[in-house]
């Protein structure tokens, strides 16, 4: 279709300049530093919820259910700083696990659809997955490390009949919560993740050098069996990563509520890379067509999940049986009250504030509104894991300091270093992409 | 739309590239095209009609916004003022339980509203006769382009010349 601006060149070349290394450094430094002072005040008692946590402990405790009497009553204990470590490194690998396999996944439904109109940044999608090696091998060393103190399932003395510990509702899940199945599974969802990421990755450069149809067929057939896929894995890797955390509790929409939140989170980070490059100069043949329908499913798609996380709520608020119900007094009134706030910051961030700046036509490609919006939900979703992970795992001695801001950071800028340095890897637009002509031209005017 | 009176120039085209590309070229010539009519919607054509920016939206947000007060007035004034009562063990007013009422109703008026803005808008709907004005081949594979002489400066075989030169395969009198 005609259309009235001009298409500006296609042959461009995303430089990662000393100056964005240097600063992603010392992003990555400021976070270590963060880290350290949080440990140190965490250790030493410096931790302001922690130490009201310590005296309310035995009534939260009682308070928060069976699985964490039992632990209190088992006798080791791991002081909750370290714990708090290790829940943190769990929270973000899996978060950034999600955004990173959401770049693979929004490539991959494109190519089924045979959408034309995202090839243009079609290169970014791609650059995210290259960062799952790192989150793979972080929440590996995580499990193999920190895995009792995250995860109640890991303790033997619940699968002793008989024993003082023993769990007969846990001891009936030992045939999928075990360590060594877990750690399969765990491997086995990178592994294949990134290695369909790599086979598409590498047909989308070849293509870049050779032209013809030939890759973008392949990589429609090695799309869709990604999708095939991650269709199990995803949910799988749900449960897994974060609902076996709360070993008694089950959701049947856990796995889609994850994905959701997943998608939504990395569409906001494609959108926030896609407008931070138009600002530095490159990406310039996207045009505000391209801008309104990324805006349109951030949009869209914190609505889905603001969806599946109420139809997850009500359902449980409606049937009102104790052992569902438990997960969310835990959150709203356990633990001192402490997960209220992120509870609700929650639903603000990823609802409430995307959903009425987004409304608008205009704002939709505004780069400055799509930015906070954007920010809002990558925040949002951070906040939705901590949610999540933290009352299962960290209880009444969470927290949220220096510790939480520093590892986020050290993510941020190890993940933005990986998105950047792949993108510096081939010419930014995919010059030979069979549906080049049509993004270029896209309108929705 | 209000009711047409007057004689119109009507060009007929058969390319939708053709009358996209038709009305910058007329307009830019000075002449002054009052609506552009065709079987789907063309890509970029309101803008290069220099149309005003719909206000479509705001509507269908008021319908929206109506929607949800209602349902909201009427479930909190009658589960918990008219006829307090208590299911689920929740209290009478509890909001959770009316989300999925006021979603609903939210969407039901704004569809409602959309339909109904869109039948008054047109002309549309019971007790008017409908008919295109124009051509009947709007609906068809025809693009058709309505000029008002009352609003045009111009004389008819200007603007017939460019309309013939701009792409158009026919050029019909109509007069209301």
């Amino acid at each position: 279709m005609a259309s009235a601006h001009s298409i500006p060149s296609i042959e461009e070349r995303f430089e990662f300049t000393s100056g964005a290394k240097r600063n992603l450094m010392i992003g990555g430094a400021v976070g270590v530093a963060l880290v350290l002072v949080g440990a140190y005040l965490a250790a030493n008692g410096g931790g302001g919820h922690e130490v009201a946590a310590h005296g309310a402990e035995a009534a939260s405790a009682a308070h928060a259910g069976g699985e964490h009497a039992a632990a209190a009553a088992e006798g080791h204990h791991t002081a909750g700083w370290v714990k708090r470590i290790w829940a943190n490194l769990w929270v973000n690998g899996v978060y950034f696990t999600g955004i990173s396999v959401i770049g693979l996944f929004f490539i991959s439904y494109n190519h089924l659809a045979q959408a034309g109109w995202s090839a243009v940044f079609k290169r970014v999608p791609e650059a995210m997955p290259a960062f799952l090696p790192f989150t793979g091998i972080v929440l590996l060393l995580t499990f193999i490390f920190g895995g009792h103190d995250l995860f109640h399932w890991t303790h033997e003395g619940l699968y002793e009949v008989g024993g003082p510990e023993y769990d007969p509702i846990i001891a009936g899940k030992q045939g999928y919560l075990n360590t060594p199945f877990f750690i399969g599974r765990l491997i086995f969802y990178f592994v294949v993740w990134y290695w369909l990421w790599k086979v598409i990755r590498n047909l989308s450069l070849q293509e870049d050098e050779l032209g013809g149809t030939e890759f973008y067929e392949k990589s429609i057939r090695f799309g869709t069996a990604f999708l095939v896929v991650f269709g199990v894995t995803s949910s799988t890797s749900a449960w897994d990563f974060v609902m076996s955390i709360d070993t008694h509790w089950f959701s049947t929409m856990f796995g889609w509520y994850t994905l959701a939140s997943w998608h939504v989170a990395g569409l906001a980070v494609i959108t926030l890379t896609v407008v931070m490059l138009r600002d530095r100069g490159y990406l310039r043949a996207v045009n505000k067509s391209h801008l309104r329908d990324l805006g349109k499913f951030v949009f869209a798609f914190s609505i889905f999940w603001t969806y599946v996380w109420f139809a997850q709520f009500l359902l449980i608020y409606y049937a009102n049986l104790p052992e569902e119900t438990i997960y969310f007094i835990e959150r709203f009134s356990g633990h001192d009250g402490y997960y209220k706030a992120p509870f609700f910051i929650t639903l603000f961030l990823n609802f409430f504030f995307p959903f009425l700046v987004l409304m608008t036509r205009d704002s939709k490609f505004t780069p400055s509104i799509l930015k906070v919006a954007c920010w809002s939900v990558i925040i949002g979703h951070y906040m939705d894991f901590y949610t999540n992970i933290m009352p299962g795992s960290v209880g009444s001695e969470a927290s949220f300091g220096p510790l939480e801001w520093g590892f986020f950071l050290v993510f941020i800028c190890a993940f933005t270093w990986s998105v950047a340095s792949q993108l510096s890897k081939a010419n930014l637009i995919p010059r030979n992409h069979p549906m080049l002509e049509e993004s270029l031209h896209h309108d929705i005017a | 739309m209000a009711e047409l009176t007057g004689k119109y120039l009507v060009g007929v085209y058969d390319d939708d590239d053709t009358v996209l590309h038709a009305v910058p070229k007329l307009r830019k010539a000075g002449v002054k095209i009052e609506e552009v009519y065709s079987p789907f919607p063309i890509h970029g054509m309101d803008e290069a009609l220099g149309h005003p920016r719909t206000r479509i939206g705001i509507a269908a947000f008021m319908f929206g916004l109506t929607g949800c007060i209602c349902a909201l007035t009427l479930m909190c004034w009658t589960m918990g003022v008219d006829w307090p009562m208590i299911i689920g063990g929740k209290d009478p007013i509890s909001f959770p339980n009316f989300i999925p009422i006021t979603f609903e109703l939210t969407v039901l008026f704004t569809a409602f509203g959309m339909v109904t803005t869109f039948f008054i808008s047109n002309g549309m709907g019971p007790g008017t006769h409908f008919h295109p004005r124009f051509d009947l081949r709007s609906t068809d594979n025809k693009f058709i382009m309505a000029i008002n002489m009352g609003s045009n400066a111009m004389s008819e075989d200007e603007i017939s010349r460019a309309l013939r030169d701009s792409g158009a395969e026919e050029i019909n009198i109509k007069q209301f």
